[in-house]
């Protein structure tokens, strides 16, 4: 019987379990805070352009906060406020709410881009023809609007996804926060580290191929 | 709401906490200068380099841009250890920025060049100007034109991602507004403080580069 303690282990296959688990929870965030970021994004994008002063200045302003402001001291700031005003969110809820805002404040100028694609004269002829105002929106700005930035907001996605690493500051046990972890214990760090860089590589790299290709042929 | 905040200690640090802000601007200016440099080269040996060359450029390019900055810092940071390349914190970041901005710009300067028409290269060519002189004179001016918004934009960025020193050990604006924190446990209050200092920094940083645009771009 040996008294050391292995405080280094060698990689294991069970590490493997380890890494894809946290490449699931990298997902989970992301998928959450993409979906929720992105309707609440359209909802802003509509308002600032639908009342261009009192939307700029209010909800344009805040917005532009989320952006000016480093994602990692949103998430430090957001996760020791919540206490203060009573709510006790674990590091998950809260990366969710944080990273779903920063997702929301980019989306929303996308959004507001879109619905500027489609210009007034076409809006004005869609409720010319007796479209009400949200059959306009519905029926007119959406396909056209979406079709103009689509491929942006794959990019704002895919941002976000990768962005989803910082939220590991929190103690949430996403992807290279788990490579860290694997790292300290096996002393590898080029191989976990490739591992890991390679799993968003293979997420981002065919979306943005198959984003760009959709506006390139869009465009023409 | 039973939380006291106490603000004495961060106005007591908040020289120290400017001071660090400049060191973020101090490295976010550096990686973008190196960045421009080196994005500027892979643009070019993208378009029209030799195969070896444009392979290495595509994968820097997509690399940079598929994966997380945080991913390249640690990969600067502890992955070079395993060839026994160990470099102190300022320099895992401003590598690692560096390295980020050059792919994002390569990017970007590939469509500038794109967008420049080539009967201005043929003209300024069949004027006798060399191949040297016409990129010099004629070409990267106007795509510094084109780039200057997207430019100002990555520079942006470079600030905001500066900001992942703190989990590198670096003592920037992020790292040192940590330290502080840890020390009093006023988390909330210097982060607060920190945030408001970048959106300041960022609001500069726009001014700055509008007013240069005027006097850059007045004809």
């Amino acid at each position: 019987m040996s008294d050391s303690v292995a405080f280094f282990s060698e990689f294991r296959a069970t590490d493997l379990l380890f890494l894809g688990e946290a490449a699931g929870r990298t997902l989970l965030i992301s998928a959450v805070s993409i979906s929720a970021g992105t309707v609440l994004g359209i909802v802003f994008g509509w308002a600032i352009s639908a009342s261009r002063f009192w939307g700029v200045m209010t909800i344009g302003t805040i917005l532009d906060v989320f952006r000016s402001v480093p994602l990692i001291i949103q998430l430090v700031l957001f996760y020791n406020f919540f206490p203060i005003i009573g709510l006790n969110l674990d590091p998950f809820a809260s990366g969710a709410v944080v990273l779903s805002i920063y997702t929301a404040a980019l989306v929303a100028q996308v959004a507001r881009g879109g619905i500027e694609a489609v210009g007034q004269p076409m809006r004005r002829a869609a409720r010319s023809l007796g479209m009400s105002y949200w059959q306009d929106l519905r029926y007119v700005v959406w396909p056209i609007g979406l079709r103009a930035v689509f491929p942006a907001w794959v990019g704002v996605a895919l941002s976000v996804v990768k962005d989803s690493a910082l939220v590991s500051v929190l103690g949430y046990v996403e992807l290279l926060r788990a490579s860290q972890i694997l790292i300290t214990r096996t002393q590898e760090p080029f191989i976990i580290l490739a591992a890991a860089g390679a799993f968003y590589f293979a997420i981002s790299y065919p979306l943005s191929k198959y984003s760009q290709k959709l506006e390139e042929r869009w465009a023409s | 709401m039973d939380y006291n905040f106490h603000w004495r200690p961060v106005f007591k640090k908040l020289p120290d906490l400017l001071e660090a802000g400049l060191l973020t601007l101090e490295v976010a200016m550096l990686s973008m200068i190196i960045g421009i440099v080196i994005g500027l080269l892979l643009a070019i040996s993208r378009m029209s380099g030799p195969k070896p060359l444009r392979i290495f450029a595509t994968t820097w390019v997509e690399l940079a841009r598929n994966t997380p900055v945080l991913f390249q810092l640690f990969f600067f940071g502890f992955g070079l250890g395993a060839f026994g390349l160990h470099l102190s914190p300022y320099l895992i970041v401003l590598v690692g920025l560096s390295f980020n901005n050059a792919g994002y710009l390569a990017e970007n300067f590939r469509g500038g060049f794109q967008a420049v028409p080539d009967t201005q290269l043929r003209a300024a060519r069949s004027l006798g100007m060399t191949a040297t002189q016409t990129y010099i004179r004629i070409i990267i001016p106007q795509v510094l034109r084109i780039v200057y918004h997207p430019m100002t934009n990555q520079m942006v960025w470079a600030v905001l991602m500066s900001s992942l020193g703190m989990l590198v050990g670096f003592r920037e604006l992020s790292g040192e507004t940590q330290f502080f924190a840890s020390q009093t446990y006023r988390i909330f209050e210097y982060f607060a403080m920190t945030a408001l200092i970048y959106y300041v920094i960022v609001k500069i940083v726009l001014g700055v580069s509008k007013l240069a645009a005027r006097r850059l771009f007045r004809y």
